[in-house]
């Protein structure tokens, strides 16, 4: 409160000292030039900011100039400077595995009620079954892998699914991989998909349909991931030729009861794939998988064979399958068992010798027509046995027909429509909306 | 079934040719691919894994991919992230140690500074290389360093020819300074001009020339031109004063061609990389090319 006071006070004291001293002027005029007199010195003031304003300017582009000669050299200087540059930013979580997420979220809407589902000559085993109606959590999944040292990399997929209202974790693939072996060896031990067929070491994931062919649901649960060692062997030919085997512990489905001390189930595999030409690539594949099998999940114990034979060819304009191209895949099984099956729904009853062979395979096609457009169809057949205990006239089939739409490589939406006849008068009508994304790490998929 | 098994094995196994004498190199584009025969001529065996006419962020893994990879001894790529769609596919399947790490596995990209490096990477903007820019091979000093390093690297792995690969980066050398020159004169109207890009991959070509990129075809890189960003352009493209649209010879000519019609402003296909065009044979053609095309429109 006091300087106001001493303001008007001074101001007054002022007014009367400019009045004495100079003839009379109206005050708005005194005001006036005073304002005058200030916007002068702002101008002045305004004038130099400018003209340093300018120099800086002129300094900065002088600098630029420099810069820009030096960033020849600068280019050439990195060659030197690349192991320095790169250990800056490491901090300690630059070791990190590479994290990668798969969401997977579905609709599935069944004609028939798949409780009621059974599929003729073929029991129903692993998770080679109908989904469920409705609205639903697909399996979704989590991978971390890395480089251990110089010699081995790992990696650890986990699964977390719902069951019946419960949600169930699994180890899905948990392996370890050697990076060093000499001429074209890679082994690997842990639990994995074995490299049987085509889409057996294929995460669902990758696939075109929202589910397994009717031969993988069959023979296979689905797919058969086990705990055991791989080797396998890259030629040194212009023509790709693998080889390799593996042995398994046999805890699941075909192989079942972990025989031979543990070592219960065995596989043989070869592929071999090349170009013809820039637009056209193709894959093909025979693997056996051999099982001691006891007490399996179909009642069956035995020798179990199964033959797999895999085909695929691609076709891309340019060999651009980005924007477009043409996909066929084929795979036929032949299931050759011997042995004794006991009827699951009475283990009293005596058990059944059987020595049969049963027979699937499944013809797919993916047409791309656009960088985000794809739609496929594919047809499944199982050839049941014509005695034994899983004997059956009726051989199950399946017709299913899917659009998809890629916004990015890392997101897709899909639309299938199946028509299933597992069994004879018993025809499944599925609708399948789903959603699937990826996080995290870029994934490299296989051919 | 067993013995139809093992005959497929006994036939494999037969097939498989002896091993090369030569040093067989892997390139993942064809620009390194045509750097490998000026730096090491008939020295090496080159194979070069894509094409341009191919976009070389999404390749497949395919089976004869895995085969070279099998049989190489040193992989030339331009790395940055770009080919990590398909390339640790090909490594890890091949199972060959000699180009998986160490002195057999050469990132270009690793050899000089790259521009656009991210201070954050998030997928919502587009698809995103952490580690900068990949695209190097149109600024002609970024492609020296990297011979220069790559020379170094083919003495390293096959000493027993150092003299040759030591005369040929230096001839190399001479003759590419003497280019840059040249091209340096004739680009001088570029100067300063604006273009509108397909993807963002011409940044070191545009530093170089002292041009600029006034907006991209891609809303966000990786995202495939939409119709509604498109339009958007079409003020962008005019009141810019860009010269032309530029694209590279893989992409999809539709979108530039739509804004092209709109804006009067001419849509040209860059070769981009070595076999873009009828014209880049090797590198000197590839720039030879590139900036006739990018002069041509200014005529």
């Amino acid at each position: 409160m006091r300087p106001l006071p001493i303001a008007i006070a001074l101001s007054l004291a002022l007014t009367a000292a400019v009045d004495a001293a100079e003839p009379p002027v109206d005050p708005q005029i005194a005001a006036l030039a005073e304002r005058i007199r200030a916007l002068e010195a702002n101008a002045q003031a305004l004038q130099k900011q400018a003209a340093d304003a300018l120099a800086a300017a002129q300094a900065a582009q002088a600098e630029l100039q420099q810069m820009k000669a030096a960033q020849q050299d600068a280019a050439v200087a990195a060659v030197s400077a690349v192991s320095s540059a790169g250990a800056t930013g490491a901090s300690a979580n630059a070791f990190n595995p590479a994290i990668a997420v798969i969401l997977n979220g579905l609709y599935e809407n069944h004609s028939r009620d798949p409780v009621d589902y059974q599929r003729a000559g073929f029991p129903l085993v692993g998770e080679g079954r109908p989904g469920e109606r409705g609205l639903q959590l697909g399996e979704s999944e989590l991978s971390f892998a890395a480089n251990i040292d110089d010699k081995f990399y790992g990696q650890l997929t986990v699964t977390m699914e719902n069951e019946d209202g419960e949600t169930h974790t699994g180890i899905e693939e948990a392996y370890i991989e050697t990076t060093a072996l000499p001429e074209g060896f890679t082994a690997r031990g842990g639990r994995f998909y074995s490299n049987i067929g085509y889409l057996n070491s294929h995460h669902t994931h990758t696939d075109y349909f929202s589910d397994r062919p009717l031969a993988y649901q069959a023979f296979l649960g689905n797919q058969y991931a086990d705990d055991g060692v791989q080797l396998r062997w890259v030629a040194p030919t212009e023509t790709y030729l693998e080889f390799g085997s593996e042995a398994f512990r046999g805890s699941g489905y075909p192989a079942e009861g972990s025989t031979h001390s543990g070592v219960g189930a065995k596989t043989f595999f070869m592929h071999a794939g090349g170009d013809l030409g820039i637009e056209n690539s193709w894959l093909a594949g025979a693997s056996l998988l051999h099982a001691d099998t006891v007490d399996g999940e179909d009642g069956f114990s035995g020798r179990s064979n199964l033959f797999l034979f895999d085909f695929t060819w691609k076709w891309a304009p340019r060999g651009a399958f980005k924007d477009a191209g043409i996909v066929l895949r084929s795979e036929y099984f032949v299931d050759d068992r011997d042995g004794l099956v006991r009827d699951a729904e009475d283990p009293e009853a005596l058990a059944e010798a059987w020595n049969g062979r049963r027979r699937g395979a499944y013809v797919e096609g993916l047409y791309r027509f656009s960088r985000t457009w794809d739609a496929g169809y594919r047809y499944d057949k199982l050839w049941a046995a014509s005695s034994g205990p899983y004997a059956s006239d009726f051989d199950p089939r399946r017709h299913s027909a899917m659009l998809t739409w890629h916004n990015s490589e890392f997101s897709l939406m899909r639309l299938q429509l199946a028509h299933d006849e597992p069994q004879p008068h018993f025809i499944d009508n599925v609708l399948t909306l789903q959603y699937q994304v990826s996080l995290g790490a870029h994934g490299a998929h296989k051919f | 079934m067993r013995k139809l098994m093992f005959w497929l094995i006994v036939a494999g196994v037969v097939l498989s040719a002896p091993a090369q004498a030569k040093l067989r190199v892997f390139a993942c584009e064809p620009e390194w691919g045509s750097l490998l025969a000026e730096l090491a001529g008939e020295a090496v065996s080159v194979d070069v894994a894509t094409s341009a006419l191919q976009d070389v962020h999404v390749v497949e893994a395919r089976p004869s991919l895995i085969a070279k990879m099998r049989q190489a001894d040193l992989l030339v790529c331009s790395g940055a992230q770009l080919e990590i769609g398909w390339l640790p596919q090909l490594l890890k399947q091949a199972g060959n140690p000699k180009v998986s790490s160490g002195p057999g596995n050469f990132m270009a990209a690793s050899q000089v500074t790259t521009l656009e490096k991210p201070a954050s990477v998030d997928r919502s903007a587009g698809d995103v290389h952490p580690d900068g820019n990949p695209h190097i091979q149109l600024d002609p000093y970024r492609v020296l360093a990297v011979a220069k390093a790559l020379s170094a690297r083919l003495v390293e792995i096959d000493p027993g020819n150092a003299a040759l690969y030591q005369q040929r980066l230096g001839d190399f050398e001479s003759r590419w300074q003497s280019a840059i020159k040249g091209w340096e004169a004739k680009a001088a109207p570029l100067k300063g001009k604006a273009v509108v890009v397909h993807h963002s991959s011409w940044v070191y070509l545009l530093q170089w020339l002292g041009m600029r990129e006034i907006g991209s075809l891609e809303p966000k890189p990786g995202v495939p031109p939409t119709s509604a960003h498109l339009s958007s352009l079409i003020d962008v493209t005019k009141s810019g004063g860009a010269i032309a649209i530029i694209s590279a010879a893989y992409q999809d000519t539709k979108p530039g061609a739509w804004l092209s019609e709109r804006t009067g402003v001419p849509a040209l296909v860059l070769p981009f990389t070595v076999g873009g065009d009828d014209r880049s044979k090797d590198l000197f053609s590839l720039y030879d090319s590139t900036l006739d095309d990018l002069l041509g429109v200014l005529k």
